[in-house]
């Protein structure tokens, strides 16, 4: 028993060593790529500024100022400010904190949902992967925005239940790439043996299936990010994410609305941030696609 | 191919009763009795109870779910709680618009997407190549709603070129179908580059262009043909969010489609409409990427004799990766 344990412990450092050396390929392949690079850059920008908002932003979100309404940019107020007075700039860098968490939880749910699911399907195979791909049908014949909007409705308007409407209606692909990767995976010669030295199927799937297989789904995890915070937008935008006082971009688009005509900067500043956010995880998810096959790019 | 179809036709079957049932399941779990909403605060609780019995909602879900398809089956969605009007024809009227929205956006970025995404492969890692396809991530990137609005802003408001809302004329497409057509047209012209890509390195392109056919023939003979597969794929998977998207579309622009439709039975929770909605949408959804699977069925002899042989068996379907 010893023994064994201690056979796990080197190859685990084996194992551990290899998958050092292959996230520095990845990252030396990704170096090159000049756009990717750039666009890690925004990304980790944007966290910051989220991490950071309350002192970054030069007043709090709430700050009303009947005077200033629909100010023009000033000194003070570099952006100028909405209808209620209040800073837009300071709203926009709070507003980072509600897209990053609708990009991040919401992807985080629905690709933990989807490589469960995908890794069991794959698999146990035979009924077990039927039941799961029919199951997936029927998810995938809505709509998704349609899913995530009537989701969104039902559970009622809040941060939260946007996050959980993005999470759950975002499934299925994560978990078909997961399954078609599993299929691969499963036929190796580790799970054999690990197999062999009578593993549980529940050990297999966490040990050896799900670290094996879930490198394509990297890229699909990075661009889901950007969608979601573009989802989450447009659900905000519609009235069923982020609820006032607490600013959002889509949100801040949707109040500007109204008064387009007038001041059709108000609308331009949310768009541009929740662009460039969307932009940037694109950018990234290309050039890690590029970087994990980069017989792609040549 | 008939038994192809047939079976195709078949799976819809399970697929259309597991939509209703979420559905129903769904608003089922929703907090807030659809009575009281509809009586309002001021109603007693004998008015509420009536009228929940009137509406079967004190039925147990397995009865109302076999009511719903029973009554689907006979063609009959329900009637609004707000409008009191039946579902379907209020649908069928609305049903038009939608189509026309969604056809409109696909044939016009299937148009733009395909061209700009052959020539971007053409020319690729070229300057032409790099700016194309960071455009066409740009657009990707880009939110259709605010695109929408920034629209109606300088084509409506400024310049005032085209109506800012509304399909009385045909002038009033042209801004809708723009905006939802962008995304689109980015994600097939990506899709058609990195397919021809793929497809220009097989050894059938080597074999025609040591034949010494033209370029030309060589790309649009040999190559187009066999890239478009997974670009029809996408198409089909791009009707879908088109559809999602059109609710927003629907709503900005003002065309009384299905998607303003559920969106106002969303808000005012109405939900035979919302119900019927989903399950309309879903169906047309359905519909196409069926004719998509059979088109590719024609189109492949390799599926075709895939299905000939195991009737179960399924094709991977994209789209899922957009």
């Amino acid at each position: 028993m010893r023994e064994k344990a201690k056979e796990g412990g080197s190859v685990l450092e084996t194992k551990r060593k290899r998958k050092k050396s292959r996230l520095y390929e990845i990252w030396r392949q990704l170096k090159k790529n000049k756009l990717a690079v750039v666009a890690l850059i925004v990304l980790v920008l944007l966290v910051l500024l989220a991490i950071f908002a309350p002192l970054l932003a030069p007043y709090p979100y709430e700050k009303q100022n009947s005077k200033l309404s629909y100010a023009g940019p000033s000194a003070d107020y570099l952006l100028g400010n909405d209808k209620l007075g209040r800073d837009i700039l300071s709203r926009l860098i709070y507003g980072s904190r509600q897209s990053l968490q609708m990009g991040v939880i919401a992807v985080a749910i629905a690709a933990t949902i989807g490589i469960l699911l995908g890794a069991v399907a794959g698999f146990y195979g035979r009924w077990v992967d039927n039941l799961c791909m029919r199951l997936l049908d029927i998810y995938q014949a809505m709509p998704m925005f349609l899913l995530c909007v009537s989701l969104a409705a039902i559970m009622g308007p809040s941060l939260r239940n946007a996050i959980i409407a993005l999470g759950i209606g975002t499934v299925p692909g994560y978990a078909r790439i997961m399954r078609a990767s599993v299929l691969t995976v499963r036929e190796k010669e580790y799970v054999e043996a690990a197999k062999a030295i009578d593993a549980s199927n529940a050990r297999i799937i966490r040990k050896h299936i799900i670290p094996n297989a879930i490198a394509p789904l990297i890229v699909q995890i990075t661009m889901g990010v950007g969608g979601c915070i573009m989802s989450g937008a447009a659900l905000s935008f519609i009235g069923l994410g982020v609820q006032p006082p607490i600013p959002e971009w889509g949100a801040m688009i949707s109040d500007a609305r109204s008064v387009m005509r007038e001041h059709p900067t108000l609308a331009l500043y949310p768009g541009i941030c929740i662009m460039l956010s969307v932009l940037a995880c694109n950018l990234l998810g290309d050039g890690l696609r590029d970087a994990l096959d980069p017989r792609l790019k040549n | 191919m008939l038994r192809y179809i047939g079976n195709r036709l078949l799976l819809l079957i399970p697929v259309l009763l597991g939509i209703s049932l979420v559905v129903l399941v769904l608003i089922d779990i929703t907090p807030g009795d659809p009575a009281r909403m509809l009586l309002g605060a001021q109603a007693t609780q004998q008015q509420v109870d009536d009228l929940r019995e009137e509406l079967g909602l004190n039925d147990p879900l397995p009865v109302r779910y076999v009511r719903f398809i029973w009554n689907v089956l006979h063609g009959d969605l329900g009637t609004s709680l707000m409008t009191k009007r039946p579902i379907v024809d209020e649908m069928l009227q609305r049903f038009p618009y939608t189509l026309m929205l969604v056809s409109l956006s696909i044939v016009l970025s299937v148009l733009l997407g395909i061209p700009i995404g052959i020539y971007a492969s053409t020319h690729q890692n070229t300057w032409k190549d790099n700016t194309a396809m960071f455009l066409a991530l740009f657009c990707v990137s880009m939110p259709s709603f605010w695109f929408a609005l920034l629209m109606i802003r300088l084509f409506g408001v400024q310049l005032r070129w085209l109506p800012i809302s509304g399909v009385a004329t045909w002038k009033g497409w042209i801004l809708p179908c723009i905006a939802m057509a962008l995304g689109l047209t980015a994600l097939i012209a990506r899709q058609m580059r990195s397919d021809l890509l793929e497809v220009i390195r097989q050894d059938y392109i080597t074999t025609a262009r040591a034949k010494g056919l033209s370029e030309g023939k060589v790309i649009y003979r040999h190559g187009l043909k066999n890239a478009m597969i997974p670009v029809i794929m996408v198409i089909g998977g791009v009707f879908g969010s088109s559809l999602g998207g059109s609710l927003i579309a629907e709503v900005i622009y003002s065309i009384p489609g299905l998607g303003q439709y559920i969106m106002s039975g969303l808000n005012n929770r109405d939900y035979p409409v919302i119900q019927g909605g989903i399950l309309i949408l879903s169906t047309m959804f359905a519909i196409v990427i069926l004719l998509v699977d059979v088109l590719f069925a024609l189109v492949d002899p390799r599926i075709r004799s895939q299905y000939a042989r195991k009737s179960k068996g399924r094709g991977k379907r994209v789209g899922d990766e957009t």
